[in-house]
């Protein structure tokens, strides 16, 4: 790809940014949210067409205009968020978009035939009549990958494929992939890990404000030198911890149980507490209960089982996220433009989202529209939320922006139990660094902090004591610098035993 | 996101509204008379006299009264189609009120009345609003079963219980006076003034007052945030703490008590009695004033005000030109909630790359 631009409106989202992968070779790309990574991978596969610039397959001038092109010219993308019809089967999955004919049978037989040449070549083992419903996130990456084989890709652009996975699935991820790039097909992994980038690519490019920065060979780069490149600056990686002992228990949670409308056991029997002054880290692969535990405790589900107590009261069935704020738990949720957040908003308005309760907000049934302008400024500035525009439209602002303006209001109102989902997904690394910091800051004030986070290096990083959640139960509880990536990854797979 | 200036939020209705007075054209032409004579005749009809100026402001009145109310019900996310209905049982609420009590001074009658035709269409929405909430049917269907039941309703009430003593005709009796809105012209005649005689009446000043009541609502309580907040995200409502279903309840019984009062302006206002079928459509008609009016009371205003130029001036044209039947009218209508509803994506669109060629040139990169 060379000379590639592409304008939205107003903003470059890539300007002159020249991007070369080498045949059998696995090329990293990293960079900040927002600094163009996604933009110039739609523009390789056909989603968009860039303004200007040109792309060679092989050599060979190339004009992609559609998915259908790329596909063509043996480019295939593994998407972050599975594009698979939950209903269909494997097959049928497979065969989504392949011209067919009018009957389907004879290309079925084909792509069977294809998927059991992949199972033996390079272990991909998947049964081809399973409901896509019934698959693990491991195996639906499984058939995504395969789709993109089956249809001839020999380029293959993986866009954060490790997000949901396991370290130990993560691995065996990498090691097909080193086998895919030995076989001569080229690998793109799209990812802000710098770990992973350091553990499997050959080659890495770095992306900032739309513009390529660097290209490097991995053996010869540092994920310091990398982190620096992202954000232009030195970024500090880790926070201080100097962990003070913690205070009285603020949050007890006994036997908690969850049996959903399905029947299905989601919370299986959960205790522990989580005193002022520590931050509880909730490891465990999404989608193990750690999602339900938090929507329990905010007062968004009922459990079916348990008792939770708040400072030694308990928690009634009734009380409802309004009245769990009045006594001082405040919730950062798991995926803010779902509920932390209302895009269709200005940042004022969703700056005060479930604050509005609040008398400072306006007498009687009024609301106070230059009050809350007045709020959101104040986060906006202790929480260096860029633009300082409190009336500019929430979905305006970037990810990391938008975190922060959750951040700001759950944290800013001096909670006595923070419950935080997913505090840094899709957030840069300048910002990560600084939302730790502010986490540290919060716990060292004397909050109880109950964090959930698929990212190990995070809980790692932020924790007094941690928690794996495995199959909706707590499987084990370390004390951070007693354990490992590789320990917690074990117990997060459920193949820890219970013993402590 | 894209970007969208500022002025593209006016000119587009306006341009939407262009279209479809250019597609009516093509029709009239169609049927073998000149477009622009036409137009000539509405316009004139509707804003060339007095009286036409009145007749057009009464038909106003009943469309900001039901565009307000489709546009309540649709800043918490749902589509009240059920307008026409809860006018119905506003009017209904108001007859109740006024033949019940024909004995109070005006000062007391005529708001109680007012406030039968509030609570008659809220109650009316409520029960829709309701089964959404707590059970999950659909408001679109219900809000539409609602109208049928509603007009069946009030032919049996006036044929039966309600029906005047002696009179073929379905309706009450004549209300008190002092439950009756004063028209304009008689407002106006006590301080010397002398206006036409048109069926406009004291309900327009109420309408005006309704599209303020409806922006403070709306963008400056509490409630209306919790009404917003629920259409835009009803997920991020829960985490706040707002009931979606709570507010989808009150949200619909506010709408339909803005339905319910368009009924001020027909029966309280003109008919000084319960007739059937005095909606005449202002439900439906309101669906395509809060499309055309963004859901924002001006918008909303300015849009009831176009329809009430199309409704007498199509009126006035029908009857200069036999030709053209007041079904055309409807048909024009119908274009103008085509263009500024379904099609509005379109002319959208093209805005939008207007926008930004002007943009481009303006600031040579």
């Amino acid at each position: 790809m060379r000379g590639i631009d592409k304008r939205f409106g107003a903003a470059a989202a890539n300007r002159a940014v020249d991007f070369t992968v080498a045949r059998g070779s696995i090329h990293g790309l990293v960079g900040e949210n927002g600094a163009g990574k996604s933009t110039l991978m739609s523009i390789l596969y056909g989603f968009h067409a860039a303004d200007s610039g040109t792309i060679a397959v092989n050599g060979r001038d190339a004009v992609i205009g559609s998915p259908a092109d790329a596909i063509r010219l043996g480019i295939g993308m593994v998407h972050q968020h599975f594009m698979l019809v939950e209903a269909f089967t494997v097959v049928e999955n497979v065969m989504l978009g392949m011209a067919t004919g009018f009957l389907t049978a004879k290309a079925e037989r084909g792509v069977r035939a294809r998927l059991a040449e992949l199972a033996e070549a390079y272990g991909l083992a998947i049964d081809p009549d399973a409901r896509i419903a019934d698959l693990s996130v491991g195996e639906l990456q499984r058939v995504e990958i395969v789709k993109a084989l089956v249809k001839g890709a020999e380029i293959l652009i993986l866009d954060e494929p490790t997000a949901v996975l396991t370290p130990q699935e993560a691995d065996r991820l990498f090691v097909l992939l080193r086998r895919l790039a030995g076989e001569g097909r080229s690998i793109i992994l799209v990812t802000h890990k710098l770990k992973e980038i350091m553990a499997v690519t050959d080659h890495v490019s770095v992306m900032r404000r739309g513009e390529m920065v660097a290209t490097l060979a991995t053996g010869a780069t540092s994920p310091r030198e990398l982190a620096e490149l992202m954000v232009g600056r030195s970024v500090l990686l880790d926070p201080d911890r100097n962990a003070r002992p913690p205070g009285a228990t603020v949050l007890t949670v006994e036997g908690l149980s969850l049996v959903d409308a399905r029947g299905h056991l989601r919370l299986d029997d959960a205790s522990f507490e989580v005193r002022a002054g520590e931050i509880v880290g909730v490891a465990g692969v999404s989608g193990n209960g750690q999602s339900e535990l938090l929507d329990i405790l905010a007062g968004l589900r009922q459990p079916t089982g348990g008792r939770i107590l708040l400072d030694g009261v308990p928690i009634r069935p009734g009380d409802d996220p309004v009245a769990l704020r009045e006594r001082g738990l405040r919730h950062v949720p798991e995926d803010r433009l779902r509920r932390g957040l209302v895009a269709a908003f200005d940042a004022a308005d969703s700056a005060v989202l479930g604050c509005t309760p609040e008398p400072a907000f306006g007498p009687g049934p009024f609301l106070d529209r230059a009050a809350e302008i007045a709020d959101c400024e104040a986060r906006m500035a202790s929480f260096d939320i860029r633009p300082r525009a409190p009336t500019l439209g929430t979905a305006l602002f970037s990810g990391g922006n938008q975190q922060k303006l959750v951040l700001a209001r759950e944290m800013e109102r001096a909670p006595r139990l923070l419950l935080v989902g997913q505090p840094t997904r899709g957030v840069d690394v300048g910002a990560i660094a600084f939302i730790h910091a502010r986490l540290v800051a919060l716990r060292d004030a004397g909050a109880a902090v109950l964090l959930v986070s698929s990212e190990l290096d995070e809980i790692l990083a932020l924790s007094d004591r941690i928690l794996v959640m495995c199959g909706g139960r707590i499987v084990g509880e370390r004390r951070a610098g007693e354990t490992d990536e590789t320990e917690l990854g074990l117990m997060m797979a459920g193949l820890h035993g219970r013993a402590a | 996101m894209t970007f969208s200036p500022r002025w593209l939020g006016l000119v587009l209705p306006l341009a939407n509204v262009a279209i479809a007075l250019a597609a009516a054209g093509l029709l009239v032409l169609a049927i073998g008379e000149n477009p622009v004579e036409a137009m000539g005749i509405a316009f004139r009809g509707a804003l060339g006299s007095g009286n036409g100026i009145g007749y057009t402001l009464h038909y106003a009145t009943s469309f900001v009264f039901t565009g307000l109310a489709v546009a309540v019900a649709f800043h918490a996310g749902h589509f009240n189609i059920g307008g026409e209905g809860q006018a119905l049982m506003g009017g209904l609420g108001a007859a109740l009120v006024a033949l019940a009590l024909p004995d109070l001074p005006w000062p007391i009658l005529l708001p109680l009345a007012i406030l039968g035709a509030a609570l008659g269409g809220a109650a009316w929405a409520a029960v829709p609003g309701w089964l959404q909430a707590y059970r999950g049917s659909h408001i679109v269907i219900t809000t539409i079963m609602f109208n049928f039941i509603a007009g069946a309703l009030l032919v049996y009430l006036l044929a039966g219980p309600l029906r005047m003593a002696g009179s073929m005709a379905l309706e009450t009796a004549a209300f008190a006076p002092a439950a009756r809105l004063p028209s304009l012209a008689d407002l106006a005649a006590r301080f010397g003034v002398d206006l036409p005689r048109t069926p406009l009446n004291l309900s327009f000043a109420m309408a005006l007052v309704a599209c303020l009541a409806v922006w403070v609502l709306i963008w400056r309580t509490r409630l209306g945030y919790a009404i917003r907040t629920v259409g835009a995200n009803a997920e991020a409502a829960a985490y706040a703490g707002i009931s979606p279903a709570r507010v989808t309840v009150i949200a619909l019984a506010l709408s339909g008590a803005l339905a319910g009062l368009m009924a001020t302006n027909e029966i309280l206002g003109v008919q000084g009695r319960l007739i059937n079928e005095f909606a005449a459509g202002a439900g439906f008609v309101g669906i395509a004033v809060a499309l055309m009016g963004r859901g924002h009371p001006a918008g909303i205003l300015a849009a009831a005000l176009l329809f009430g130029v199309l409704a007498q001036g199509g009126a006035e044209l029908s009857f200069e030109k036999p030709a053209i039947t007041r079904d055309m009218i409807v048909v024009i209508q119908g274009l103008v909630i085509l263009f500024s509803g379904a099609l509005e994506g379109m002319v959208r669109h093209g805005g939008l790359v207007l926008a930004q060629r002007l943009g481009r040139k303006a600031v040579p990169a």
